[in-house]
């Protein structure tokens, strides 16, 4: 019943998408959606893309292997948007910039700091992508037994068929409809499984558990306590450097709207982020053996609940679980393939095919090859680059008069290269023991004050590098649309 | 021209006469709006938008300090303050209630004072900016 739900899943994916068809004739239909989407529909697509194997699977199995810790990451992942909405979000959607390229390109006025920028993005969006298809295949193999392979392979495909068809407007339809399809496969078992718990008597966690799961910094983890601030940092300044999210700003029609889009998506994250905690708890209860799984929020109502009842919660939570895999993963492709085709080739919407193919491709083929880690894990790196690299540079780049080109450029170097090391080490070697392995696990806390220290002192070092038409920028960057002022003639790349 | 005859006056000064136009309720038009200024780059330009950065930056800087001290005030205060985790909110654990349910809603409503603040801010510059 499961595999019948994920094949309807993926079909309803694909339909929808192929209604996109119809209207993606132009490059800028492709690659944003004409900007006719209402406030609730964006940030509902926004939520449904953000939500991605991480939240749906990932949170629930780390909260049961290590507890109240892991409730940090949740936390992080919202908390990223109100940092987001504060400090980047009018200016970045008055900038008029497509992608992070884009926005580079326009407040530095340097093709290299763009092309560092490009680079940047496809590896950030590749670290993202990889752990979804990984996660997918482990899903698939859960639920049906299938190898590993063949449920990266269909998402992979799936995801593939559904951007090149319809580009950015159908996704919009497609995203927004899988929040909502991803809230209810969350909610609706739980209250089941939270009536059979009540059933039981409402039992508690052991006494062990109490002591060791249950308390802050409580656990087995050495150096908790450096690993939460730096997992904190991470979350918190990463949410602003990822691909996917200044995509979704565009749709915005002015720099207001942007702020009150994201104060949508914030209510909707936080009420997305209730359920996963509950499901890691009982977990801990009914399932612990599924310590260092993802698996706990698909075996759980089968095992509490079992009969017709649980299968088809069971087949409600894989169709939830593949909507997060499909929606993210095709919201990181677009922006990915955008970056790729406007940056690598040479434009226009047969570069954005060939692109397509090749930010899914190689994703799916590191996916195969790498081992497998906790996906929230693999995420939370993602968030640890966008954190040392693109969190600087959108920051002084938007409050900061005198970021110049080279300081931008030395931070963006310095912070990303560091923090991709960090990455993949962790990656290729395994979790490390010790200080280090602490350190490269969770890079944030040190690559992110000195990537912001290496563009500031870079930037003073070389000011006569300050891009010249900063002042006007800032102009465009912070007064309010209404006013009729001169705002430069920078347009962006994509048509 | 009308005369506003003074009492007491010795009638060979000259009178003192008050003249008024008609035309006192005309708006003197600026010469050089704001908008101008901020478009030609003139010293005064930079003023007006050195001061709307300032005040955007500062609500930021704010909120982001607000934040900053909740949230990285909380992994420390759980350690130095062991007792809490004895702390339920309606039977759940203060650590469990606060990350896993009580936060969200404190970020909403952060969000949403800051989205109020910021566009008071953008309307009081505009008004300051097309005003003159």
């Amino acid at each position: 019943m499961s595999l019948t739900a994920v094949l309807v899943v993926m079909l309803a994916a694909v339909l929808i998408g192929a209604f996109g068809i119809r209207f993606s004739r132009t490059t800028s239909d492709f690659y944003v959606a004409s900007r006719t989407v209402s406030p609730l529909w964006n940030a509902s697509a926004i939520g449904g893309e953000y939500l991605s194997a991480a939240s749906f699977l990932g949170i629930a199995g780390l909260i049961l292997s290590f507890g109240v810790d892991m409730l940090w990451l949740p936390v992080g992942w919202t908390g990223g948007y109100l940092v987001l909405l504060v400090l980047v979000s009018a200016p970045l959607r008055r900038s008029g910039a497509y992608t992070l390229p884009d926005f580079a390109e326009a407040r530095l006025e340097s093709m290299t700091v763009r092309r560092t920028a490009s680079v940047l993005v496809v590896l950030i969006g590749g670290l993202y992508l990889m752990p979804q298809f990984q996660s997918a295949g482990l899903v698939l193999r859960t639920i049906t037994g299938a190898p590993v392979w063949v449920g990266g392979l269909l998402v992979a495909v799936v995801v593939a068929v559904n951007v090149l068809s319809g580009g950015m407007r159908s996704i919009t339809f497609v995203q927004a409809f899988q929040y909502w399809l991803k809230l209810t496969a969350l909610a609706v078992p739980l209250v089941f499984l939270l009536l059979a718990w009540r059933a039981d008597g409402a039992p508690a966690v052991s006494a062990a558990d109490a002591l060791t799961w249950q308390t802050p910094l409580g656990g087995v983890r050495e150096y908790g306590l450096y690993s939460t601030y730096s997992l904190i940092l991470a979350t918190f300044l990463g949410t602003m450097g990822l691909p996917h999210v200044l995509v979704r700003f565009y749709t915005n029609p002015d720099g207001r709207a942007a702020r009150r889009t994201t104060l949508v998506v914030l209510s909707l994250l936080g009420a997305f982020y209730l359920l996963p905690t509950v499901y890691g708890w009982l977990g801990r209860m009914y399932a612990p053996d599924l310590v260092r799984t993802d698996t706990v929020v698909l075996t759980l109502p089968a095992r509490m609940i079992g009969g017709t009842l649980g299968d088809l919660l069971t087949a409600l939570v894989t169709a939830g679980a593949f909507a997060a895999f499909l929606s993210t993963s095709s919201g990181l492709t677009v922006s990915v393939a955008g970056v790729i085709a406007q940056d690598l080739l040479k434009g226009g919407v047969r570069s954005f095919r060939i692109a397509t193919l090749m930010a899914v491709a190689v994703p799916l083929a590191l996916a195969l090859w790498a081992r497998a880690l906790p996906v929230a894990d693999v995420v939370g790196l993602a968030f640890a680059v966008a954190a040392s690299s693109f969190c600087p540079l959108l920051v002084l780049g938007i409050w900061w008069r005198r970021l110049s080109t080279t300081g931008a450029l030395a931070g963006l170097f310095v912070g990303g290269g560091l923090a991709c090391a960090a990455v993949l080490v962790t990656i290729v070697g395994g979790p490390a023991s010790g200080l280090a392995g602490a350190l490269l696990a969770q890079p944030a806390a040190w690559t992110v004050p000195i990537a912001f220290a290496v563009m500031v002192a870079v930037s003073f070092l070389t000011p006569h590098r300050v891009p010249p038409g900063t002042a006007r920028t800032m102009v465009r960057l912070h007064t309010p649309e209404n006013l009729d002022l001169d705002r430069g003639d920078w347009r962006p790349r994509s048509s | 021209m009308s005369q506003v005859p003074r009492p007491g006056r010795r009638s060979d000064v000259p009178r003192r006469v008050t003249v008024t136009s008609p035309r006192t309720a005309a708006a003197r038009r600026p010469r050089y709006p704001a908008l101008r200024e901020i478009d030609e780059q003139t010293r005064l330009g930079e003023v007006y938008m050195h001061s709307l950065l300032r005040t955007q930056f500062r609500l930021a800087l704010f909120v982001c300090t607000v934040l900053a001290c909740v949230i990285g005030g909380l992994p420390l205060l759980f350690l130095l303050l062991p007792d809490l985790r004895e702390v339920h909110v309606l039977g759940v654990p203060l650590p469990w209630a606060v990350l896993g349910g009580l936060i969200y809603p404190a970020f909403v409503i952060g969000a949403w004072l800051y989205v109020r603040q910021a566009e008071r801010n953008e309307r009081h510059f505009a008004e300051l900016v097309e005003r003159r």
